[in-house]
């Protein structure tokens, strides 16, 4: 199964690197987005629409990819899969561990802040 | 492309993500290498900042709403148009086939996420290199383009130059055909003709070495040369040293003009000749005989004036013989399976002329036939000349309008020339010149020419040289005539012949009145046929009557004294 940790703490150094005082607000950027996303793939879900599941769970791997969240990525790209198969059985396991996965980052991000700022 | 491409000079990138954290990354990392970012949210909007920003470089996600980055990019393309504006896809995608659809939809790479700073930095100078040289190739093909367009306006212009210098003069008589291209003078080839002051022509064709405008700027000084001698009554041998003396001076050592000159008298039946270095030129006889004149002499603008022999060989000729003159060019063509034409070619076709076919006719139908499908052209000139009767030629024009100057109308001169200045000197042209000051006679160059000439040449000839003119009526006594006459001119010894001028104004114009003398013995003027008819028919072309004929016809009176050596000639001209 998933078993990629919840942040890339090397990827977030040197993202933090490159944002500079940035970096939190791309971190709020990024947790405001993927609500955003996951109510798109609920609403995906409601519709049967396969098609745009996959897209956004596409869409949405690759923020996490690159924001260091690899765990969530993984399940992003499950859920891709499972979009592209049309396999709709499988969407409500998989939208709730990429529900409770992205609770886990919020409140990794939350404690790095606080370690960051603090 | 004049300066280096500086890869570390700032861009303008758009970027194009849906994701808004990415697109911050992304946007920060370009910025953080120094380039300037505009950034979009789907591919609708990276078309309009495509637009409105003019950037150097897009980074495209391929998967966005509102216009996928497949369609952006199609897009953008076609507003590129002839830039070269490299499309790079952000991609997650990994299936070899969404890859594959990226690049035909006119991507030039990928750039895989998560971002990566070395990858993204060395990603962007590979493509700004390619962008450059694409640049840089474009920048000198359209440099080109205008160098040539701009070459091509020159030539233009320097052919309406040459054209002013050069005029057809009288290749549009109705016994020359020619062929030769408007432009070829950048080829190097010449082509002149000008009607003589006193009847008869002058054609000139020449081949310079080289193309383009080295060769076009050496025609110029031959153009005003021949036109300007000719039109004074310079014979073609005059020309002829006077235009290699100019080319010496003026052309670098390796180039020089290979040419035939051409000079007909049409009333005495015979042509001149003068071949320095281009293909033989034929006299095809109007029985359909053909002859070659091979050059004999090297071409112009390579010897200096005393080693240069202007010489011009000698040929009788009867009305309906034509002389054909030619270029390299014709020799030069090729056929398809890229044969030369060659002078056999020239030969066979002059020779298997049809009977009444026109040689020029023949031969460019030669050319046509051997050359088939190809194009031939601007490097190949071909004249023919046909020998007619001088009544059969419409008259030439009167010369330039008169001048609003007054000019002298009251003066006297004598010219004397003597001893071997005599063998070595024509002073028909400085006499001309002399006259042709009075604007009233400037109108009557041609008579005024005719008279000098006959004067002078009937002074040389038979007064101090005393050629009996019998001779040159038969074939042999021409040749005699004419080789007889060199001999005795070297050896000239004690002789002169003297012009002496009068122009005095009239109310009605003006009178001209000379008088030429000679050392010579004289004539029997009193039992001359011609002075005693009183018609003035004759019975065969007798030169010297004929010259007296024309004397009698163009002056006002003639009188002859000591035994013929001195004529005295009276000529009026009228407002």
């Amino acid at each position: 199964m998933v078993d990629k940790p919840h942040l890339d703490k090397e990827a977030l150094a040197e993202l933090r690197d490159v944002m500079e005082d940035e970096f939190e607000m791309l971190i709020q950027t990024y947790l405001v987005d993927s609500k955003e996303r996951i109510d798109s793939l609920k609403g995906a879900a409601m519709a049967g629409d396969s098609d745009a599941f996959a897209k956004t769970a596409h869409s949405f791997k690759g923020s996490c990819i690159n924001i260091g969240a690899p765990r969530l990525g993984e399940l992003c790209r499950n859920a891709e899969k499972i979009g592209q198969n049309e396999n709709l059985a499988e969407v409500p396991p998989v939208l709730e561990a990429i529900e409770y996965e992205f609770q886990q980052v919020t409140e990794a991000f939350g404690a790095l802040m606080e370690r960051g700022t603090g | 492309m004049d300066e280096p491409a500086v890869e570390s000079g700032p861009l303008k990138i758009l970027i194009a993500d849906d994701s808004d954290s990415d697109r911050l990354i992304l946007k920060t990392l370009l910025r953080r290498l120094g380039h300037l970012v505009l950034d979009a949210a789907n591919g609708e909007e990276a078309v309009a900042l495509f637009r409105s920003g003019a950037p150097d470089l897009v980074l495209l996600d391929a998967m966005m709403p509102a216009m996928d980055g497949l369609e952006a990019a199609q897009e953008i393309k076609r507003l590129a148009g002839e830039r070269m504006v490299p499309v790079i896809f952000i991609s997650s995608l990994s299936e070899a086939e969404d890859l594959a659809r990226c690049l035909e939809a006119g991507g030039d790479g990928f750039l895989s996420k998560p971002y990566n700073r070395v990858m993204i930095k060395a990603k962007i100078n590979a493509f700004n290199r390619m962008r450059l040289m694409h640049q840089a190739l474009s920048d000198q093909r359209d440099l080109m383009h205008e160098r040539n367009r701009q070459l091509l306006e020159e030539q233009y212009v320097a052919r309406r130059v040459f054209d002013n210098v050069a005029h057809t003069g009288c290749l549009d008589a109705p016994n020359i055909r020619y062929h030769a291209s408007p432009l070829s003078v950048f080829s190097g080839d010449v082509l002149f003709a000008s009607p003589r002051p006193a009847g008869g022509m002058l054609v000139f064709t020449g081949d310079f070495t080289g193309h383009g405008l080295p060769a076009a700027i050496g025609a110029m000084p031959v153009a005003e040369t021949f036109y300007g001698m000719a039109s004074k009554g310079f014979d073609g041998s005059d020309i002829l040293q006077e235009i290699n003396q100019k080319l010496v001076r003026i052309l670098p050592k390796d180039m020089f003009c290979c040419g035939t000159m051409l000079e007909a008298d049409f009333t005495l039946s015979q042509l001149k000749v003068w071949n320095g270095g281009l293909p033989d030129g034929w006299l095809v006889r109007a029985s359909g005989e053909g002859f070659s004149l091979p050059s004999r002499h090297l071409p112009l603008g390579i010897l200096n004036a005393d080693e240069f022999n202007a010489d011009m060989e000698i040929i009788r000729t009867l009305p309906g013989d034509r002389l054909i003159l030619m270029t390299d060019g014709v020799l030069e063509c090729s056929s398809e399976e890229g044969q030369p034409f060659g002078e056999q070619g020239v030969r066979r076709a002059v020779e298997s002329a049809a009977s009444g076919q026109h040689p020029f006719d023949a031969l460019m139908n030669a050319i046509q036939g051997f050359t088939g499908r190809q194009k031939f052209g601007d490097d190949l000139t071909l004249c023919c000349l046909e020998m007619v009767d001088q009544e059969g030629l419409s008259a030439l024009p009167e010369g330039t309008a008169p001048s609003t100057l007054a000019g002298p109308t009251e003066w006297k001169c004598v010219y004397e020339i003597r001893e071997r200045t005599l063998g070595e000197f024509s002073p028909l042209p400085l006499l001309l010149h002399i006259c042709m000051e009075v604007p009233g006679l400037r109108r009557k160059s041609g008579e005024i020419y005719t008279l000098l000439s006959e004067l002078y040449n009937n002074a040389l000839e038979h007064g101090v040289l005393e050629l009996p003119s019998e001779w040159k009526y038969t074939p042999e006594g021409f040749g005699r005539y004419y080789s007889e006459r060199t001999a005795r001119l070297s050896m000239v010894s004690g002789h002169y012949i003297r012009f002496s001028f009068h122009h005095e104004p009239k109310q009605w114009g003006g009178r001209l009145r000379v008088v030429c003398e000679d050392s010579g013995q004289g004539f029997d003027f009193e039992n001359h046929p011609v002075l005693q008819a009183t018609e003035m028919a004759q019975s065969g072309p007798r030169y010297a009557g004929r010259g007296l004929v024309l004397l009698k016809r163009l002056a006002e009176s003639i009188r002859f004294h000591e035994q013929g050596s001195r004529v005295d000639i009276i000529y009026d001209w009228y407002f």
